[in-house]
């Protein structure tokens, strides 16, 4: 299953990435005789309200959600596995502070938080990069910041039980600083589990992402992500099904397929397997 | 037990003022004044802007307003809502219920399929049953409930005809009457929301019961001769569902997330499409209250896990 999501999800990425210059529809072309025509052969996908193509549109904005979500997975590994590796290392006040406050972000109600990050600070970053990258730093910035909790607790545990370790030891005994110890002898051996973590991050961020543009609050309505499809083709579903059923596949397929092999990946890694 | 649950209720408490202490910086650290909006909106007296400012003290040190802040929510005093102009606390309790109507009949549905799947995939793992059941799990929660919400509404409400898709408080009806519209407009988003919580709490339940069905103390009651139904519900399920509750406990943040967004599908009055409308009208009280009820909400589940916990190992309560 994970070997044949690995192609699946290849064929998504390379398809949205090169997918554009293949098929050279304008995203943005309004055609009023096309009117949300069904899938045809002229429009593989069919069209939307405003006649725009469907196809190319998704193309477009799958770069969008999975540069999302893998940017948001890097910002959430990054910083869970800073605060882990300080509070795995460090004992004490340091340890027990930095823990209170992974579970009490693991006790915050994220999306509400995430709707209410974006309504303070959409303006602010609108004006200060312009209305397409500050959406996207900000989705990225917010999606990151409330899934960082598993990681850091994840590299904590490692760090927890490697610092006790026999190599750790010599290494401390030939003389090596504390820095010198986390970056070359802890932290590879505690990424594991973090890899694990991290692929399915990417699922839950595109999945986070999508809510967003979902509700409205995500990209404007020119940057058409999956999940802006989804928003603008609800009001349409009783006329033109196809432009909801396309751009919710692409979305699950995505995610079905990063979640199988984060699957296979912790199966992979785990030394007590199941059998 | 009463003083475990005391206990519990005393370690809440601080995790509920960080909430509040993140949902005040954040609200302090957003550029600009919050209450900017009401001085482009002819429609607010320039007298109620000057009490609300006084009121949140805008131009006190943070500290200062952040007591301040707490005090006020905990007196009741929530503010006023801009846009539906009625005070922000009597806003929320009409819509509370609604929510925790949809969301406990949800997490009933979820752990009502999950047990009884989880339990009987972990007794035969790797069979067909198993197989077929972690296929759907997987693909259960990676079907966003945005996109399931849509399919269901196409199907059941579009093409079929048979449920409605826009969830009333006021129906027009009695008796009998009443409970069945009631339960058919409830069907859609409790299914939505209950079955994509179904699919991880199996997992959950899963594995759970793998760990606890090859402990020594099994095979024990296997071999004293009770029967396997007993083994199974008195022995492993009992003892399996404690690492469950944590994990569940652990998803209600994300089970309030998705309750928003199935109430923004179906058009169900409950505070999470109040957060929306909120948010859509630049209404901020209402949306700092609404992000603390939420909040609220969490903790309070939490607690309940904690209690459950106490209740299904006695040995946590007597620590």
């Amino acid at each position: 299953m994970a070997v044949a999501s690995v192609v699946i999800l290849a064929m998504l990425t390379s398809a949205v990435v090169l997918g554009p210059f293949v098929w050279r529809l304008p995203i943005n072309e309004i055609d009023f005789t096309a009117r949300l025509t069904s899938p045809s052969w002229q429009h593989p996908f069919g069209t939307d309200d405003l006649g725009q193509d469907l196809l190319a549109r998704m193309l477009y904005g799958g770069r969008i959600s999975l540069a999302v979500g893998f940017a948001a997975m890097a910002v959430a590994i990054v910083a869970g596995t800073l605060i882990g590796a300080i509070s795995g290392i460090s004992r004490g006040s340091v340890d027990a502070v930095l823990m209170w406050v992974t579970d009490l972000f693991l006790a915050l109600p994220q999306l509400p938080l995430l709707l209410l990050v974006i309504y303070l600070f959409r303006d602010f970053l609108k004006n200060w990069v312009g209305p397409e990258g500050g959406v996207f730093i900000l989705i990225v910035m917010v999606i990151g910041a409330f899934r960082w909790m598993p990681v850091a607790r994840l590299v904590r545990a490692q760090f927890l039980s490697l610092r006790e370790k026999e190599f750790v030891e010599a290494a401390r005994a030939l003389g090596a600083t504390t820095p010198r110890l986390v970056i070359r002898h802890i932290l590879p051996n505690s990424l594991g589990p973090v890899i694990v973590a991290g692929t399915i991050d990417v699922a839950a961020a595109i999945i986070a992402e999508s809510t967003l543009s979902f509700l409205g609050l995500g990209f404007p309505p020119d940057i058409p992500t999956w999940g802006r499809l989804l928003f603008d083709a609800k009001d349409y579903l009783d006329i033109a099904p196809h432009w909801a059923l396309f751009a919710g596949a692409a979305i699950f397929l995505t995610v079905l397929a990063i979640n199988f092999i984060g699957d296979g990946l912790r199966d992979a890694l785990d030394p007590r397997k199941v059998m | 037990m009463g003083k475990y649950i005391l206990r519990r209720l005393i370690i809440a408490l601080p995790s509920l003022l960080g909430i509040s202490l993140v949902l005040f910086v954040l609200l302090a650290l957003a550029p600009g004044d919050p209450f900017g909006e009401l001085a482009t909106n002819t429609n607010i007296p320039p007298e109620v802007r000057a009490a609300l400012r006084v009121k949140f003290g805008i131009d006190d040190p943070i500290f200062v307003r952040y007591l301040r802040w707490l005090v006020a929510m905990l007196h009741g005093d929530w503010g006023f809502s801009f846009s539906s102009r009625i005070d922000v606390d009597k806003l929320i309790l009409q819509r509370v219920p609604t929510t925790l109507f949809v969301v406990g009949s949800s997490q009933i549905l979820a752990l009502a399929v999950a047990l009884p799947v989880g339990v009987y995939a972990a007794m035969r793992p790797y069979s067909i049953f198993d197989q077929i059941a972690n296929t759907f799990a997987f693909v259960g929660f990676s079907l966003p409930t945005f996109f399931t919400g849509l399919l269901l509404i196409l199907i059941f409400s579009v093409n079929l005809g048979w449920l409605p898709f826009v969830y009333r408080v006021d129906i027009p009806a009695t008796g009998w009457h009443w409970y069945w519209e009631n339960f058919k407009q409830a069907i859609m988003p409790v299914v939505v929301l209950g079955l994509f919580q179904a699919a991880s709490y199996t997992r959950y339940v899963r594995s759970a019961v793998l760990d606890v069905i090859r402990m020594d103390y099994v095979t024990t009651a296997r071999s004293k001769g009770l029967n396997e139904g007993k083994v199974v519900l008195k022995h492993v399920v009992r003892n399996a569902l404690i690492p469950v509750v944590t994990l569940v406990a652990l998803q209600m943040p994300a089970v309030f997330g998705g309750a928003i967004v199935t109430e923004q599908i179906f058009r169900i009055p409950g505070i999470g499409s109040l957060l929306i409308t909120a948010i859509l009208a630049n209404d901020t009280p209402v949306i700092m209250a609404v992000t603390f009820v939420f909040a609220c909400l969490v903790v309070v589940f939490n607690l309940m896990a904690d209690i459950i916990y106490g209740w299904l190992d006695p040995r946590i309560s007597y620590r």
